[in-house]
This record gives C-alpha cells, sequence and structure tokens, in this order.
C-alpha cells in the first residue's frame, strides 16, 4: 500500500516535468483562485493556507524545497551552504544580486533581522514558529553575502525548517524602523512586486524585473482571486475566469471538472501532510478534564469516517500525529491501541459514556467553532457533531471566516475547535512542534502545558539514531493521545486541478510550496 | 279593499367564513392548506419525519429516492425527506419571527410617523428612504455579517434581526400611508378632544384600523423571510450545518453532486418554492378577500 502510494507519488510528480520540457513562453498574467482571504500580511504570524497563496510571490526565503526532486532541499536567497561535522554550525553563502522591491540592496543583516524576529519576537509582534528556531544560540554576519547560524544543539530538522515558505525575509531596516512592518507592507525580494490588495475581491502583483534569477519570472503578472464558494471557483475554472487553484478540490469537483472541461485540464493528485485535528481548549471547563477530552476522543469513529468521507471530501487516511506512510509514522497495527483509534467504536463509546458520567458531565453541550471553507471542514463538522450526538453530547456548529476563526483560535475565544496541522514537509520535529505546551507554541491551540510532552520533543530531537527518535516519537504520541488535547480526525487527500496552459508548477504533498510563481508560465 | 301581499325580505344565507373564503378565493384556499400541512409537518416533525434528520449513513449515501428514502440521500447518507420535513421548523420559525417583529415594528414606526407628522414624519421617512435604497438582500447580508450568530434555543436571533431589518421600512412606508387617512377621521378628532393620550389614540384608535395592510404583509413578507433565509444559509450567513435547513441543503456539497444526486437540490428547492408561493398567493388571496374594492 505504501509503496503504491509513493509510486503514485512519483507519477504525478513527473507529469509536470514531462510538461515542462517544453520552452517556457514568456508573458501573460496567471489568473488564480485562492479560497480564503489572508489574515495578515506577515508570514510568521499566520499558518493557514491563504496567507501564503497570497505572499509567496512577493518574497523570498534562505531555503525551499525542490518540488522536483522533493523532499530535497535549495538555495533561495543562499546560493549555497555549510554544515559543521558536530551538526551545530550552519554558514550559507548569500546571493549578492538581490534587491529589495524598493531598490535597496540585501543583506546578510537581512537574514539576521528576519530571524530574530521569528525565534524572539519583540512585543506586539506575533511568530508561531518561535518554537520551532528555538536552538537557534547566535546569528553572526561577518559580511553581506554570509550568515552563520550557531544552534545550542543539534536539530535534525533545521535545514528543513530554514526552507519553510513561511521564514518570508524581511528588510533589516523596515524592520528597524517598525518591527510591525510585515503587518502593513508587502515589501519583499520576491519575484512579483505587489501592487493591490483589494479586500473581498483579488491580490495582484507584476514581474519584479530586477529579480535576482536573471530569466525568471516567465510570467509578466499574476492575480489572485478570492473566490470562497467552492461552486463559484469551479465554475469559474471551467469558464475559463480563473487558470487553477492550488490548494485542492474535493473528489466530486474533480469529477465534474473533468466531465465539463475535458482535456482542457489537469488533474494532479497526492496524499497530504495536512490533518484536521479537534482542540479542546483547555483553560475551559470541562474541557480542562482529560476525561472529557479523552471521551471525545474515543467516540469518533475514524475507521467509518475514512471510508465514507473519503468519498465527497477531501479527508482520507487515519493517521497519528504523523502522515500516515511517512517514515515515521505510527503503523496501524500500533495506532489503533491508542485512545479513539480502535476499530471496535460501539466499546469506544461505551467507555466515552462512562468517562462522561465520572466527569459529571453526560448531557455535556458545547459550542464548536469551525471555517467557513467547504472542504474539508464542513464535512469534518457535520461528521464529528454526528459522532458525539451518538454518545448524547449536544454540539452547537458554529462556522466562520478565516479571520475571525483564527482571531477566536488565537485568543482562546472558543471551547472546542476543528482545527488543522498545516505541514509542509513530514519531518517530526516540525509535525510535532504544534502540540508542545502553549507557553513554547503558541500554535497549540489546546492552550496546554504538559512538560512531559515538552521533554519528549526535546529528546526525539536529540535522539541519536532515527531508532531511538522513533521510540521517542512513539511516547509522545502516546502521552498526546491520551491526555487528548488536540486529536487528529483524518489525513487528508490532495486533488489539485490546473487549466492545462498552466505550466511550471509543481505538485507535492503540502499546499504551501511551490507557490512563488517563480517558474510558472502560460502555455497560450 | 284587500290587504297589501307582506313583501318578505330573505336576509341572504350567510355561508361559514372558512367555506365563502374559500369560494372566493379558490387558490389562497389551496395556498393555506400548504401552508397548514407545512406548519404540520413543522411541528410534528418528530412523528412524521421517517429518520432523524441529522444522522449519518454512510452506507446510504448518494441513494436514489427509493420506498426506503422518499427524496433520496444527501453526501452523508442523510434522509431528505427527513430533512424537508424538518427544514420546514426552522423556514417557519425565522420566517413568521422575522415577518412578525418587521412588520410590528414597521407598523408601529408607520402609525406613529403619520400621527405626529411634521419633522418627526420627515425625519422617519429620510431614514426610510436610506434603508429602502438598498435591495433586500444586499442588506440583510451587511447586517448578518456585521451581527455574527447569536444563538439562543437553536434560533440564530441575529439572522431574523437581519431578516426582520429590510422588511421594516417597507411596511412602514405602506402602513404609514393607511394611517395617514385614518388620522383624518373624525373619531380621531374626538379622541384627541377627549384628552386621550398620544400613545392611546394611536394604539387603540389607529392600530387597529391599518391591521388588515398589517395581516396582509405579514403573511406575505413571510414568503420573503423564508427565500431571505435560504438565500443567507445558501450564501453560508444563514443557518449552520448539520440543522436542517432548505438553502443549506441547496448550497455545500448538493452543487457538487447536482448531476450524480439531482434529488439533493430538487426537493428542498420544492420546498422553498411552494412555500414562497403558498404564502405570496395567500396573501393576495387575504388582500382581495379584506379589500372591498376587490369585491365589486
Amino acid at each position: 500500500m505504501k509503496a503504491l502510494a509513493y509510486i503514485g507519488l512519483a507519477a504525478l510528480l513527473a507529469l509536470p516535468a514531462t510538461a515542462s520540457a517544453q520552452a517556457p513562453k514568456r508573458g501573460g498574467t496567471l489568473v488564480y483562485a485562492i479560497g480564503a482571504e489572508t489574515p495578515t500580511y506577515d508570514c510568521s504570524a499566520t499558518d493557514t493556507y491563504a496567507g501564503l497563496h497570497f505572499l509567496a510571490p512577493f518574497y523570498s526565503t534562505l531555503l525551499k524545497f525542490d518540488l522536483a526532486a522533493y523532499p530535497k532541499v535549495m538555495g533561495d536567497l543562499a546560493e549555497s551552504w555549510t554544515i559543521s561535522p558536530d551538526k551545530k554550525t550552519y554558514t550559507f553563502k548569500l546571493r549578492n544580486n538581490v534587491t529589495w522591491h524598493d531598490g535597496s540592496p540585501f543583506s546578510s543583516a537581512d537574514i539576521k533581522a528576519t530571524y530574530d524576529r521569528l525565534r524572539n519576537p519583540p512585543t506586539g509582534v506575533v511568530s508561531t514558529r518561535k518554537a520551532t528556531f528555538a536552538d537557534i544560540e547566535t546569528i553572526d554576519t561577518p559580511d553581506p553575502t554570509t550568515v552563520v547560524f550557531k544552534l545550542s544543539a543539534v536539530n535534525p530538522a533545521m535545514l528543513e525548517h530554514f526552507a519553510s515558505p513561511w521564514n518570508c525575509v524581511y528588510s533589516a531596516a523596515k524592520l528597524k524602523d517598525d518591527p510591525a512592518f510585515p503587518t502593513k507592507q508587502v515589501m519583499g525580494t520576491g519575484a512579483f512586486k505587489f501592487t493591490e490588495h483589494v479586500k473581498g475581491s483579488h491580490v495582484a502583483g507584476v514581474k519584479n524585473d530586477k529579480y535576482f534569477l536573471p530569466d525568471r519570472p516567465y510570467l509578466d503578472g499574476f492575480k489572485g482571486v478570492f473566490i470562497l464558494q467552492p461552486a463559484a471557483m469551479l465554475n469559474a475554472l471551467q469558464g475559463g475566469q480563473v487558470m487553477g487553484e492550488f490548494r485542492s478540490v474535493s473528489p466530486a469537483e474533480r469529477d465534474r471538472l473533468v466531465q465539463g472541461m475535458g482535456d482542457k485540464v489537469r488533474i494532479e493528485e497526492s496524499s497530504w501532510v495536512l490533518n484536521i485535528l479537534i482542540a479542546f481548549n483547555t483553560e475551559k471547563k470541562p474541557f480542562d478534564d482529560v476525561r472529557v477530552r479523552r471521551a471525545l476522543s474515543l467516540a469518533l469513529d475514524r475507521w467509518g469516517g475514512s471510508q465514507g468521507l473519503s468519498r465527497t471530501s477531501t479527508l482520507r487516511a487515519v493517521g497519528g500525529l504523523l502522515r500516515p506512510g511517512s517514515p515515521m509514522a505510527t503503523p496501524e497495527a500500533d495506532l489503533v491501541k491508542f485512545p479513539g483509534f480502535g476499530k471496535d467504536i460501539a466499546a469506544n463509546r461505551a467507555e466515552a459514556r462512562k468517562l462522561l458520567a465520572e466527569a459529571g458531565v453526560p448531557n455535556l453541550k458545547f459550542e464548536l467553532i469551525n471555517r467557513t471553507i467547504a472542504q474539508p471542514y464542513t464535512p469534518a463538522g457535520i461528521y464529528v457533531v454526528d459522532q458525539w450526538r451518538q454518545i448524547g453530547v449536544e454540539v452547537q456548529h458554529k462556522q466562520m471566516e478565516t479571520s475571525p476563526y483564527l482571531a477566536a483560535l488565537n485568543a482562546g475565544n472558543y471551547e472546542v475547535a476543528i482545527d488543522f496541522s498545516n505541514l509542509f514537509m513530514d519531518e517530526p520535529s516540525l509535525a510535532l512542534a504544534k502540540y508542545v505546551s502553549f507557553d513554547k507554541a503558541p500554535e497549540n491551540r489546546s492552550r496546554a502545558i504538559d512538560r512531559e510532552l515538552d521533554g519528549l520533543y526535546e529528546k526525539q530531537n536529540r535522539a541519536a539514531s532515527d531508532a531511538e527518535r522513533v521510540g521517542f516519537i512513539r511516547q509522545f504520541e502516546a502521552r498526546m493521545l491520551n491526555q487528548a488535547y488536540q486529536v487528529p480526525l483524518l489525513w487528508w487527500h490532495r486533488i489539485v486541478a490546473t487549466n492545462k496552459a498552466v505550466m511550471g508548477w509543481q505538485m507535492s504533498p503540502s499546499h504551501n510550496l511551490g507557490q512563488d510563481l517563480v517558474n510558472v508560465w502560460l502555455n497560450q | 279593499m284587500t290587504a297589501a301581499p307582506l313583501i318578505t325580505y330573505a336576509l341572504p344565507k350567510r355561508r361559514h367564513p372558512v367555506l365563502a373564503f374559500t369560494v372566493a378565493q379558490p387558490l389562497g384556499a389551496i395556498a393555506f392548506v400548504v401552508i397548514v400541512v407545512m406548519i404540520g409537518a413543522g411541528l410534528f416533525a418528530p412523528w412524521v419525519a421517517p429518520y432523524d434528520p441529522v444522522a449519518l449513513d454512510f452506507g446510504a449515501m448518494l441513494a436514489p429516492p427509493s420506498l426506503e428514502h422518499w427524496f433520496g440521500t444527501d453526501a452523508f447518507g442523510r434522509d431528505i425527506f427527513s430533512r424537508v420535513v424538518y427544514g420546514a421548523r426552522t423556514a417557519l420559525v425565522i420566517g413568521f419571527l422575522s415577518s412578525f417583529f418587521g412588520c410590528t415594528l414597521g407598523a408601529a414606526l408607520g402609525v406613529a410617523s403619520a400621527y405626529f407628522g411634521g419633522k418627526i414624519d420627515l425625519v422617519t421617512q429620510g431614514l426610510v428612504d436610506v434603508v429602502l435604497s438598498f435591495p433586500l438582500i444586499v442588506l440583510a447580508l451587511v447586517v448578518v455579517a456585521m451581527l455574527g450568530k447569536f444563538v439562543i434555543g437553536g434560533v440564530d436571533v441575529n439572522l431574523i434581526v437581519a431578516i426582520a431589518i429590510p422588511i421594516l421600512p417597507k411596511v412602514e412606508r405602506v402602513i404609514r400611508a393607511a394611517a395617514l387617512s385614518v388620522r383624518e377621521m373624525p373619531y380621531v378628532d374626538a379622541a384627541r378632544a377627549a384628552g386621550y393620550s398620544n400613545s392611546r389614540i394611536i394604539f387603540r384608535h389607529m392600530a387597529p384600523n391599518v391591521a388588515a395592510p398589517y395581516l396582509i404583509m405579514l403573511t406575505a413578507y413571510i414568503a420573503q423571510a423564508i427565500l431571505l433565509e435560504a438565500s443567507l444559509s445558501f450564501l453560508g450567513l444563514g443557518v449552520t450545518e448539520p440543522t436542517p435547513a432548505w438553502g443549506l441543503m441547496l448550497s455545500g456539497n448538493a452543487s457538487d453532486f447536482y448531476r450524480e444526486a439531482p434529488w439533493m437540490i430538487l426537493f428542498p428547492g420544492l420546498a422553498i418554492s411552494f412555500a414562497v408561493f403558498a404564502f405570496n398567493l395567500f396573501g393576495d388571496s387575504l388582500r382581495d378577500w379584506f379589500d372591498p374594492r376587490f369585491k365589486v
């Protein structure tokens, strides 16, 4: 099964490579749909794709993923890099022909300022990746094209973290004037310059003539149109008003597009490093009680849901905290031992009722907040409400637009939320970072403080071997799923539909990657 | 001399009002029956609906209409007939309450505006003009987007407010026109001369005389409110899943499956059409029935 999945992915990844064998054409404006509007201009403060599909074309990162050879990492602003033998010092040689969109020169100081802000955000600045870069001890800039990161301890995921699409590099001069400037202004070194953002309508950019890769980008510009209704997006794609939507469509939407567009549509599919989580706000009663949280996790029939929901939604695989099938993921035989993952749903629900009674809330009622994005949030919401009804729990399902939804999550103004673990690779240090204590990871929606989890996270990060690391990951997963601060529902399956005129875009298991549009061109 | 024959005049036989209405307004009577059926379905939904409207059944996903599922099932295997039946509750509760509050407040404002006249009338009509300049759906969209959700007892109060606000000025304008003629009646002058308070004159003497247009609009705007609720739910701003609501049943993944499972949109669509048609027709018939000009 796993082998088949890899073969499938390889075949899919090979598709664009074949298409790209044609000589790219220059010019044209790519118009694509974005299913949600970004809640912020600051890449550091968000983890929704709505931010990246809006912002990525304007910014560069230190490294990025080479999607033709995913998960291999390649340079973006960095031309080359070396890692010291003790794996604690990363030295990057930067490109010397990079300029900011305002014409000022780029230097290593900009990298230092960006990463200082990420790992140690000033007051009023939100960095959801503070925990990710906690291992960075010092950042030195011996010259304008060299930056040296010294780590306090070995971190096996650090190179991939440097390739995170969220680490948009900001101007040191601008940050010095105002550390919050990325929330107010879009100014990077990316392939496109920001022209306008019409709220509720679109974002637009024009080709950056001074982009550091001399023959890129191919496009004259792009326009990302906010289309929140999937039906409207499908109509726009079929009618040629947009040429693609790079997140995902559902299986039914895929079938409709294929039926309607015939050979004019390109469909690419992959498993997805993204899951739906149920987050219990441990600062609110009765969700501070592990029995209540565990009962609610036990009530979810994940295996049955996987079979049913995969036919009509982008939800598919049952998995733990790591993507099912990825190298360090828990195999099914072990997974079924975790609470809520066993296949005897009647026994699970009987235990769930017992736990709720013991906790003194046999007739529990609460509000579940969710996003208005149809896929897969609405099906996930409908499903969990139904599952919880079956143990006598009454749930008010409240769906909200992305901005107020994220604001509620960030402020802790909710009881239970449909959340998501939005990754860009399978690296466990990245995947598990969301579950460490809230004071270390603001993206931990449960707001729980659990030093045992923090310790296990550290141990897996410092493990001497893969086998030892897997052991700590299993312990982390067991602790997390038994405490049930946040529990996975199902992992997603990605289906991207684009007009066949769109060339050079690469499919990957993450919708957060490959959105800088540097290599995209239009065959028309 | 013979006595002149006694001429007796037989009083016309009075029909039962319901029968009289049925004979005079047959379409209205049919509409009334539809409304009664709808109210009955809503009230007795747990006994009428064969399935739990929110219970998922993946084994019956997208099943076509059959003896087991009269209207078929949706993408979650939920029984569409049961959802349509329960959806009548949502439509009626939101439709009636929105129309009631919109019409009642509009009527009160219209009568008061007509009674006081002068600057009060001028300012009121200016405000009404401003609100009327917005299309019904746009105004409701703005209000619902601004207010968000505020659920009490499973009913979104803000949704009712959002639908009632656009109804209010339309009713106010009509009731004001009716009240202006009532204001000139001698009994209103007599009430003033007797020293009655303004509120007593408005509520005891003027309001009952604009009851006919009020009742007609109350009925007609239930249809508008049902349609508006369905539109807002369709746009994702009204009722939230998994609550059974007709507009909501037309949105979401219903549009994904309109080819494979047309029953997903057919039956809730028909329910909306029948309900709106019935309330509109009944409202029109009531108007014809009450208005003496239509009886000539």
